[in-house]
């Protein structure tokens, strides 16, 4: 089977300009709605890159390993930033796929022309087997990089949703929001933790009115978090427990009798602050806003239990 | 062998651990230490482990022993200056210290002893801890 030697690439050459123009028709045709994302120009500079590479490699009669051969580096270099760029400007797989698999009928019709009978089926196998794996390599390309801007994503979103502040001398807090898997969890201890040790805290509130549900799993992980800090020697507070997320607490059966538990974070930090031995008071009358809350805070003694 | 030296502080013991802990150590200080609270009737334990990067669940369990034999002698243990990747690590190995006290470090620690002793000593004073 003389699969590896194919006149392709000379005939390509020689229609070269005619089959540019009709492959760039092709795409443009499906690409309509694109064509704000990409110029004519910058399509047409592609198709001529990817052609130049395309003959190269085919002349190097490597057909069977294109995705290890070093005759393919450049095609398929070529093909990555092209898919990685489509993925980000958020073309769609197939749209992707397509300046590959668009390639075959501006070629097929060429070869009809220029082949006969054997000939023209063996090479029209071989090109087809070749651009098929192209396109497919497109594909997983930008799949993954799809998958890497997602990966990135997780990852801020991972930051970004663990915050711990600081409410008071010797209190912080943590609002939880959103599903508390292991990978959070881990991030958040870790937060809070470091958190204690640089701010001395003595309690910690932990919110959950951000957390849609609360199952086995999820309380798992807080009551994990909550026995951490206690081996720090900090208590912590778990508050924002929804009447729902109550009833599904006991449901499951969990305990959480070791912890505890306040309805709002309202309720934890008044609490917090009776704990840590401070008193909040309203001042009434006062005339001017500053004399008002200068006197508040002075009115806010403390002292430690 | 190394050991580590247990500092009779007032009513309290003190033991500071420096070096990384090994099984024949830790076991070394648990005996060591119940023969000393016996003999100076110490009423609190201050344990300091801010220097530890390790815990293994052996370690882990006999801190928890030591806690709970010091309990029997009628003495109060308090583990301070815990960091917190050991105490990740112990939350993973799942080693509860049931029966033994925390803090964030030393000083704090001793305060604490203080308050759990003042409590005990004036019982009928409090009528309820929060």
């Amino acid at each position: 089977m003389p699969s590896t030697v194919t006149k392709t690439p000379e005939i390509i050459k020689k229609n070269e300009q005619e089959m540019l123009e009709d492959w760039v028709k092709q795409q443009k045709k499906v690409l309509q709605n694109r064509i704000d994302h990409l110029s004519e120009s910058t399509l047409k500079q592609q198709c001529k890159e990817f052609l130049n590479q395309f003959q190269t490699a085919v002349q190097s009669g490597e057909m069977k390993d294109i995705d290890q051969s070093k005759a393919w580096d450049g095609v398929r270099r070529f093909l990555a930033e092209l898919s990685r760029s489509r993925a980000l400007a958020s073309f769609s797989p197939s749209e992707t796929a397509l300046f590959v698999f668009s390639l075959k009928q501006p070629l097929f019709t060429l070869m009809q022309r220029e082949f006969k009978g054997e000939e023209l089926a063996n090479e029209i196998w071989t090109i087809s087997e070749l651009l098929d794996k192209l396109g497919l390599f497109t594909t997983e390309v930008y799949q993954q990089s799809r998958e890497d801007v997602i990966r990135r994503q997780q990852q801020e979103l991972l930051e970004l949703s663990t915050p711990v502040m600081r409410m008071w001398e010797g209190v912080i807090a943590v609002p939880i929001i959103g599903t508390l898997d292991s990978a959070r969890t881990q991030a958040i201890m870790e937060n809070l933790l470091q958190e204690i040790v640089d701010t001395n805290a003595k309690l910690a509130i932990l919110d959950i009115s951000g957390v849609p549900t609360v199952d086995t799993q999820t309380a798992q992980h807080l009551i994990k978090t909550v026995s951490a800090a206690k081996l720090m020697g900090t208590q912590c507070i778990i508050s924002g427990i929804r009447p729902q997320i109550a009833q599904t607490v006991v449901h499951l059966g969990i305990e959480l009798d070791n912890v505890i538990t306040k309805a709002t974070m309202y309720d934890a930090l008044a609490f917090a602050l009776a704990r840590r031995g401070w008193h909040v008071q309203r001042v009434n009358g006062a005339s001017s806003s500053v004399e008002k809350l200068a006197r508040q805070t002075s009115n806010m003694s403390g002292n430690l239990p | 062998m190394e050991r580590i030296p247990i500092l009779k502080v007032g009513q309290y013991l003190l033991i500071t651990i420096q070096v990384d802990l090994h099984d024949k150590m830790i076991l070394a200080l648990q005996d060591e230490l119940t023969n000393m609270i016996v003999k100076t009737g110490a009423r609190g334990i201050l344990i300091d482990i801010s220097a530890l990067e390790i815990v293994d669940s052996f370690i882990g369990r006999v801190l928890a022993q030591v806690a709970s034999c010091a309990k029997l002698l009628d003495a109060e243990t308090v583990v301070t200056g815990m960091r917190p990747a050991v105490a990740i690590t112990m939350v993973e190995l799942g080693i509860s210290m049931k029966g033994v006290h925390t803090a964030l470090n030393a000083e704090d620690g001793m305060e604490l002893l203080n308050d759990i002793l003042h409590r005990d000593e004036y019982a009928h004073d409090f009528s309820a801890i929060n």
